[in-house]
């Protein structure tokens, strides 16, 4: 029993952590690409120390992003051997299909556009970031693809004890992941958006380069509207494909035990007694989940004790309610951080749009913190989607407690949930400190003296001994 | 040929094809605490292998993927069995991935020294455990009916295997100066040539204890004498040409033949293993082979097509950035890290 816990915290750190990062390079990549075409294009040099402000961030954080994303590999087989014997025929294929289409690229790449300055072509050099853009897209594309099989198993046969691939095109076109790439690449471009504002804001507030943060400012907030309003959208197909695949999860998120009224009510806030099975004090928005879930304003919605007993009777005794509280407030922090994203952009684009925006403090004074909402939203988004699931660690297919390594103690997980949270800390710091170096130092390059090589009367240094 | 023995070649080649690459990588970060005399050269060799490593290290990751893809219980009894290897490797893989992206970002000695530390362990203890791992994979380890493997510390760490993970150490480093003599210029050249030169008896003794130890602790020579008598002949013949080349200065050859060396003894251990993936030392007949490891005829095929698309694709752009960075790494020029 002890294994089990420690192991789901084990995944949960690990995966949380790693998708601190993930997202934030994804975006970067994009928004660096973005900042590199505009400097091929308009030949303005500001865009160029735009592309190497910018992207030392997208190198230090892309390095964080990989070295935790070796764990997230290796963790199925370390921690979840039997999980892995039972899915790795339709799960490992795409692990193995975004190491060789996207993790190659990624990493060849990118060692070619850090050394590459003034070494490859200006063209050639400004398609190596966008490859390595494409190649993040890509990976978080066939990671989605098996993370989706988990959530809504699709393309398989059981055969030998376990799920055999038979139909990869119903893998790759499963509704779960049509709803959630969209939604995921949007949140990431939003996070990395975010993140270039919030700089920006800061940097603009202290009045430095003004020039340089207005527009790295501008293009952020543009995409992070966009972004914005795509995860909005894309959130919204995500809840009428949960009605559909995993009803559980919905009614879990709305806390709702009993089956809703017709045309059904969006719970904002309620206080949820699990023991008893009910939910009070609700503050409700009436027809919204109606249309959340079918995207009219009619429909009842299950409610879990209903679903309880239907899946009793299909899958045997047992207890398919997931953790309601956690799914219930995950789902509505998750959702509000996504329209803070919005308001704000939105905000900010009216106000650049009227030429206010060094003037406008306070609300520059909010895109600072505003920096972490996105890494807020992504977080209890998983958090939402893989309790959600639970008790399930394949949905309707193997439960989570029978997924773990048999022959993997205890004491060995502690071990490593010890060491491997030890490191992680010990990255957070040293990049949240680089971080804050690069920021401060500004995005002027850095000239190194080399008093050997410099002639003080070249240097001017006469007129400033005269002085 | 069967798919699934198909595969198996596959992931040997993947895994020969990752030792030889980041095998230099590990020498090269080996040679910044062993090598380098200051920070410019510290910084010369993490510069010569900065465009490269990151790509080198994918290998490793791929190999894995396509264990889970091709056989899921290969995986799933390797991973979980080696727990606490994997965790150490993977600690150190973490601090060397980070520490060439972090260390030049700071100039304050602790900082440096810190990501020092974190390159040299963190190409020293992966070399060491590979070794550890190839060498009581072919050894056998217990493994029950269930394809669950119970291996406590001495399964895991005894003799065959400690002088295994030695080997593989002993030889990544040589590649890895090797590969210096071939990527840097002034007295760091010179100096990595001789330190090979200096290593060579040392060397030399690695590879025949080992050799020796395979012969007393594993099957391998007795059932397969056919392939393994020639085989070890040749890496043993190439490391007596190592010395004329070394002395010669023909860099490119004295690389070419560490690498030889490096990918004969890794693709030794799968030919050992064959048609087994993991011999259980308590029953034979708990033997994970190709056959039963691997997984359906739907997925193997499924990813032999992407992966006869895609490994030329990704063989060819990795040759060209390899071309691009053909030049030596000078103290003169702008150096990124």
């Amino acid at each position: 029993m002890e294994e089990i816990i420690l192991a789901r915290i084990q995944f949960a750190s690990t995966t949380l952590f790693h998708f601190i990062f993930v997202p934030l390079s994804i975006g970067l990549a994009f928004i660096v690409a973005i900042m590199q075409t505009m400097y091929l294009i308009k030949k303005d040099e500001i865009y160029q120390k735009m592309t190497k402000f910018w992207g030392t961030f997208f190198l230090i954080n892309f390095a964080v992003g990989v070295v935790t994303g070796i764990i997230q590999e290796f963790q199925f087989g370390m921690n979840w051997s039997s999980y892995s014997r039972f899915v790795g025929d339709v799960f490992g294929a795409p692990l193995a299909i975004e190491a060789l289409l996207a993790f190659f690229m990624e990493s060849t790449f990118i060692g070619l556009w850090i050394f590459g300055w003034n070494k490859i072509p200006k063209k050639l050099h400004l398609a190596c970031i966008w490859l390595v853009s494409i190649g993040t897209i890509l990976s978080a594309f066939w990671i989605l693809a098996a993370n989706s099989f988990m959530q809504n198993p699709v393309g398989f046969t059981i055969q030998n004890g376990r799920a055999e691939m038979n139909d990869i095109l119903a893998v790759l076109t499963n509704p779960k992941l049509m709803v959630a790439f969209p939604h995921t690449i949007f949140a990431s471009f939003a996070t990395a958006a975010f993140f270039v504002v919030g700089v920006s804001a800061w940097n603009i507030l202290k009045k430095k380069d003004l020039l340089f943060f207005k527009k790295s400012m501008a293009i952020s907030l543009i995409l992070g509207l966009v972004s914005g309003l795509g995860i909005a959208f894309s959130g919204h197909s995500q809840a009428t494909y949960l009605m559909t695949a995993q009803p559980m999860k919905m009614a879990a998120a709305e806390a709702l035990w009993e089956d809703s009224d017709d045309p059904a009510a969006w719970t904002v806030i309620a206080n949820i007694d699990v023991e008893n099975k009910e939910s009070t004090a609700r503050l409700e928005i009436p027809y919204l989940l109606s249309y959340l879930a079918f995207s009219e304003f009619s429909g009842k919605v299950e409610g879990m004790n209903t679903l309880q007993e239907k899946f009793v009777q299909k899958f045997g005794e047992g207890d398919y309610i997931p953790p309601v509280k956690t799914t219930f407030w995950s789902f509505r922090i998750m959702a509000g951080t996504g329209g803070l994203l919005i308001v704000l952009s939105g905000l900010g684009l009216f106000l650049m749009w009227r030429g206010k925006i060094v003037e406008s403090t306070r609300y520059l004074k909010w895109l600072v913190p505003a920096i972490f909402f996105p890494l807020i939203g992504n977080s209890f988004g998983w958090i939402m989607s893989e309790i959600g699931r639970q008790p399930w660690v394949v949905n309707g297919l193997m439960l989570t407690s029978d997924g773990i390594s048999p022959n993997v103690s205890a004491g060995q997980i502690l071990f490593s949930l010890i060491s491997f949270s030890l490191i992680y800390t010990l990255l957070a710091i040293a990049m949240v400190y680089l971080f804050i170096r690069v920021i401060k130092q500004g995005p002027h390059e850095k000239v190194k003296e080399d008093v050997s090589a410099s002639d003080p009367f070249e240097m001017g240094g006469l007129q400033n001994a005269a002085e | 040929m069967q798919l699934s023995e198909l595969w198996f070649v596959l992931i040997a080649v993947l895994f020969v094809g990752f030792v030889f690459l980041e095998g230099f990588d590990f020498g090269v970060g080996m040679s910044t605490k062993l090598l380098a005399k200051n920070e410019l050269e510290k910084r010369m060799l993490i510069n010569s292998i900065g465009p490269f490593w990151d790509a080198n290290e994918v290998w490793l990751i791929t190999a894995g993927g396509a264990m889970f893809a091709a056989f899921p219980h290969w995986y799933a009894t390797l991973f979980s069995g080696y727990y606490l290897p994997f965790v150490v490797l993977l600690l150190a893989l973490i601090a060397r991935g980070v520490a060439f992206e972090f260390r030049g970002k700071v100039e304050s000695e602790r900082w440096t020294l810190t990501w020092d530390w974190s390159i040299f362990l963190g190409s020293l203890l992966p070399p060491f455990l590979l070794g550890v791992l190839f060498s009581s994979l072919i050894k056998g380890l217990p493994i029950d009916e269930n394809m669950n493997m119970h291996a406590g510390f001495l399964d895991i760490v005894n003799i065959y295997t400690v002088v295994g993970g030695i080997a593989f150490v002993t030889l990544t480093y040589l590649h890895g100066l090797m590969f210096i003599s071939l990527k840097t210029t002034g007295p760091l050249r010179e100096r990595s040539r001789q330190t090979a030169m200096k290593m060579y008896l040392l060397g030399g003794g690695v590879i025949i204890l080992f050799t020796v130890l395979t012969g007393l602790y594993t099957d391998a020579f007795s059932d397969k004498g056919i392939i393994f008598y020639p085989l070890y002949s040749v890496a043993i013949i190439l490391y007596l040409v190592l010395f004329p080349l070394l002395r010669h200065k023909k860099e490119g050859f004295s690389f070419t033949v560490t690498g030889l060396i490096l990918m004969i003894i890794t693709s030794s251990f799968f030919i050992g293993l064959f048609p087994n993936v993991m011999i259980s030392s308590t029953n034979l007949l708990n033997n994970l082979t190709v056959y039963n490891a691997a997984s359906g005829h739907y997925s193997l095929k499924l990813m032999t097509i992407v992966a006869a698309v895609m490994v030329p694709i990704v063989l060819g752009y990795t040759i060209w950035s390899y071309y691009i960075f053909r030049k030596r790494v000078t103290s003169k020029e702008h150096l990124e890290y």
